[in-house]
C-alpha cells in the first residue's frame, strides 16, 4: 500500500514538473535564467518578474476578467431557459436543436474566427469587449445548453407539476423551481464558461488588434514572441494567468470533475 | 482548455401532449438560443462558404467588393505545395498525440483506480495541466525547449547527450509540439478512462483472481474488452479536438521553422490573417469542417451505441 502511494507521488511529480519549472523560473532573476546550468531552486529569489508582469500585463489580466465574466453571464442567460424548454417542455423541433448544438461544437475555432472577423468588421465589433464575449459564447453556449439540459431532464416531473397545479406559469416554474434545483449544474456550466473565455486565444488574437485592449493570452503570446530574454517576466505572467485554473481546482474540484466527465460518457 | 459536449440522451419521458396555448410560451424559452445559433453559427458559416468562392482581401473590407472566383481558392489551396505539408503534419500531430496521451492516460487510470492512500488527491492534481490556458502550457514548454538555457537540454547534457535544437530544427520541431500536446491531453484521457474503469464491477475481478488470472490476464481479458466503448469515445473526441489544435502550435513554434509544424489550422490562420487571403483561408477552413464533422458523426454514433448498451 505504502509503495503505491510513493509511486503515485513520483508520477505526479514528474507530470507536474513543468508547472514547478514555471514557478521556479518566475522567481529567479532574468540573468540567472540565462546561465548554462539552470538552478533547480529559486534560492535568492526575486519578485522582479511579478513586478514586470503586473506592470506590463496588469491591464490585460483585467480585460480577461471582464471578458470571462461577460461570457459567463451571456452563456447562462441564453442557455438556462433553452435547457428548460428542451428538457421539460415538449417543444417541437427540440431534438433537432439538440442535434444542431452537438454538431456546431465540431466546427473548428479557426473557421469561426475567420467568419466572425468579416462579420464583426462590418458591425464595428472588432476590438470590443462585447464582440469578444459574443465570440467566446459561441463555444460556451452549446456546451452549457447540453450540460444543463442533461441535468434538467432528471428534475422530477412531480416538482414542476405541483407548481403548475398551484397556478404558476412556465416563467414562475422556471424561476422558482428549475433554477434553484439546478444550482450545481449552473455553477458547473458557469465555471467552464469562465475557464474557456479566460483561456481563449484564437478569438482574442483574431478579433482584437491590441489597440483598445488585449486579453492576457494574447499578452503572453506577444511577450513570448518578442524573442526577449525576459523569461522570468514571461513565466510570472504565466503563473498569474494560471491562477483561475488552480483556484477552481482547489475550491470547486467537484464541479470541475463533474463537468469533465459529463462530457464523454455519462450525461 | 477545450469544452466537451455531453453525449446524446434519450428522454425518459414520452407522450403527454402539451396544451396548445402553452406551445408559444415554451418557444419563448428557446428563442434566445435559437437566435444565437442562427446569428452566430448559421450566418458566419454561410458567409464562410460564400467567402471561399470570392477573392476576399483587405480591400474588400473597405470597398465591400469581393469578386466571385468560383473554385479558384480551392484550386489555389490544393495546388499549393504547403497543402500536402499541412495535411501530413496534421496527421502526424494527431496520431502522435492520440497514441501517447491515450496510452499514458490508460496506464495512469489503471494505476490510480487502485485505492491507496492519497490516490484521489493525486489524481485530481493531475487535472491541472488540462485546466491551464493552452497559451500558458505552450509558453512553459517553449522555455523548457530552449536550446541553450532549457531544462530538457540541461538534462540531456547531464547524461552525456548533445543538446537538441528542439524548436529551431525542422526535424525536431514537430516532435516537440507533439510532446507538448501529449502532456496537455493526458489528464482528459486519465479522467474519462478512470470513470470507465470504475463502472466495471469489482466482483468480476474477484472471480478472475479466484480463477488464478494474473494482473496482465485480468487487464487483457476483463479491463480491455469491458472498457472498449469508453475507449472508442475518448479516442474519437481526442481526434476531433486534436485536428483543430491551434494555440499550442502558435505559441511553441508559430508553425515554423520553415513550416515544419504548419497544420491545416495554423495554415488557415496564416492565409487569412497573415497573407490576408481570406478566401483561401476559408477554403482550408471548410476542408477542416468536413473532416471534423465526419469524425464527429462517428463519435455521436459510438456514443449512442454506448448509451443503448448501458440502458440494455
Amino acid at each position: 500500500m505504502k509503495a503505491r502511494t510513493v509511486a503515485g507521488v513520483l508520477i505526479v511529480a514528474v507530470l507536474l514538473f513543468p508547472l514547478y519549472w514555471m514557478v521556479n523560473a518566475s522567481l529567479q532573476p532574468s540573468g540567472a535564467l540565462l546561465r548554462p546550468d539552470p538552478a533547480f531552486f529559486p534560492a535568492g529569489g526575486t519578485l522582479d518578474g511579478y513586478r514586470k508582469a503586473l506592470a506590463s500585463q496588469g491591464p490585460n489580466l483585467l480585460s480577461s476578467v471582464v471578458v470571462a465574466l461577460g461570457t459567463v453571464l451571456v452563456s447562462l442567460v441564453v442557455a438556462a431557459p433553452a435547457s428548460y424548454a428542451l428538457a421539460q417542455l415538449k417543444v417541437r423541433g427540440g431534438p433537432a436543436l439538440v442535434f444542431v448544438l452537438l454538431i456546431v461544437q465540431l466546427i473548428p475555432g479557426i473557421v469561426m474566427a475567420n467568419a466572425l472577423y468579416t462579420v464583426f468588421g462590418n458591425l464595428g465589433l472588432i476590438d470590443s469587449y462585447l464582440g469578444l464575449v459574443l465570440a467566446d459564447s459561441t463555444a460556451t453556449i452549446p456546451f452549457a445548453v447540453l450540460l444543463l439540459r442533461a441535468f434538467m431532464i432528471s428534475v422530477p416531473r412531480e416538482l414542476t407539476d405541483a407548481s403548475r397545479v398551484d397556478g404558476a406559469g412556465y416563467w414562475r416554474t422556471f424561476r422558482s423551481i428549475i433554477l434553484p434545483v439546478s444550482r450545481n449544474a449552473l455553477v458547473t456550466a458557469g465555471l467552464f464558461s469562465f475557464l474557456f473565455a479566460w483561456a481563449d486565444f484564437l478569438f482574442a488574437v483574431t478579433l482584437t488588434t491590441g489597440r483598445s485592449f488585449e486579453p492576457i493570452t494574447v499578452g503572453i503570446y506577444r511577450f513570448v514572441g518578442n524573442q526577449s530574454a525576459d523569461w522570468n517576466g514571461i513565466m510570472a505572467t504565466a503563473v498569474l494567468a494560471a491562477i483561475p485554473a488552480a483556484v477552481l481546482l482547489v475550491v470547486a474540484q467537484r464541479y470541475v470533475v463533474a463537468g469533465l466527465t459529463s462530457g464523454a460518457v455519462k450525461d | 482548455m477545450t469544452l466537451v459536449a455531453p453525449a446524446v440522451t434519450a428522454s425518459p419521458r414520452a407522450g403527454r401532449k402539451p396544451r396548445r396555448e402553452n406551445r408559444f410560451a415554451a418557444w419563448l424559452f428557446l428563442l434566445p438560443a435559437l437566435a444565437y445559433v442562427v446569428v452566430f453559427f448559421g450566418y458566419p458559416l454561410a458567409a464562410n462558404v460564400v467567402m471561399s468562392t470570392q477573392d476576399y482581401t483587405v480591400k474588400s473590407f473597405y470597398t465591400g467588393e469581393a469578386p466571385f472566383v468560383g473554385l479558384a481558392n480551392y484550386a489555389a489551396v490544393f495546388g499549393n505545395p504547403l497543402f500536402s505539408t499541412a495535411v501530413l503534419n496534421t496527421v502526424l500531430f494527431t496520431a502522435g498525440s492520440l497514441v501517447f496521451q491515450f496510452g499514458i492516460g490508460l496506464a495512469l487510470a489503471v494505476f490510480f483506480s487502485g485505492r491507496f492512500l492519497g490516490s484521489a488527491l493525486l489524481r485530481s492534481l493531475l487535472l491541472l495541466p488540462w485546466l491551464l490556458p493552452l497559451v500558458v502550457s505552450g509558453a512553459i514548454w517553449r522555455w523548457m525547449f530552449d536550446q541553450d538555457h532549457g531544462v530538457l537540454n540541461a538534462a540531456l547534457r547531464l547524461v552525456g547527450f548533445d543538446a537538441v535544437p528542439w524548436l529551431s530544427s525542422t526535424g525536431w520541431a514537430l516532435p516537440a509540439v507533439i510532446l507538448t500536446n501529449i502532456w496537455i491531453g493526458i489528464p482528459f484521457n486519465l479522467v474519462i478512462l478512470h470513470g470507465g474503469l470504475r463502472a466495471i464491477p469489482a466482483s468480476l475481478y474477484e472471480a478472475a483472481a479466484l480463477d488464478g488470472a494474473g494482473a496482465w490476464q485480468r487487464f487483457r481479458h476483463l479491463t480491455w474488452p469491458l472498457l472498449r466503448p469508453v475507449t472508442g469515445i475518448v479516442l474519437m473526441l481526442g481526434l476531433v479536438y486534436t485536428i483543430k489544435v491551434f494555440d499550442v502550435i502558435m505559441v511553441v513554434t508559430g508553425g515554423g521553422p520553415a513550416n515544419a509544424t504548419q497544420t491545416l489550422t495554423t495554415w488557415s490562420y496564416r492565409l487569412s490573417f497573415g497573407d490576408f487571403a481570406f478566401g483561401q483561408g476559408a477554403a482550408v477552413g471548410n476542408v477542416l469542417i468536413l473532416v471534423a464533422t465526419l469524425f464527429g458523426l462517428l463519435y455521436l454514433r459510438s456514443a449512442k451505441a454506448t448509451l443503448a448498451e448501458a440502458a440494455a
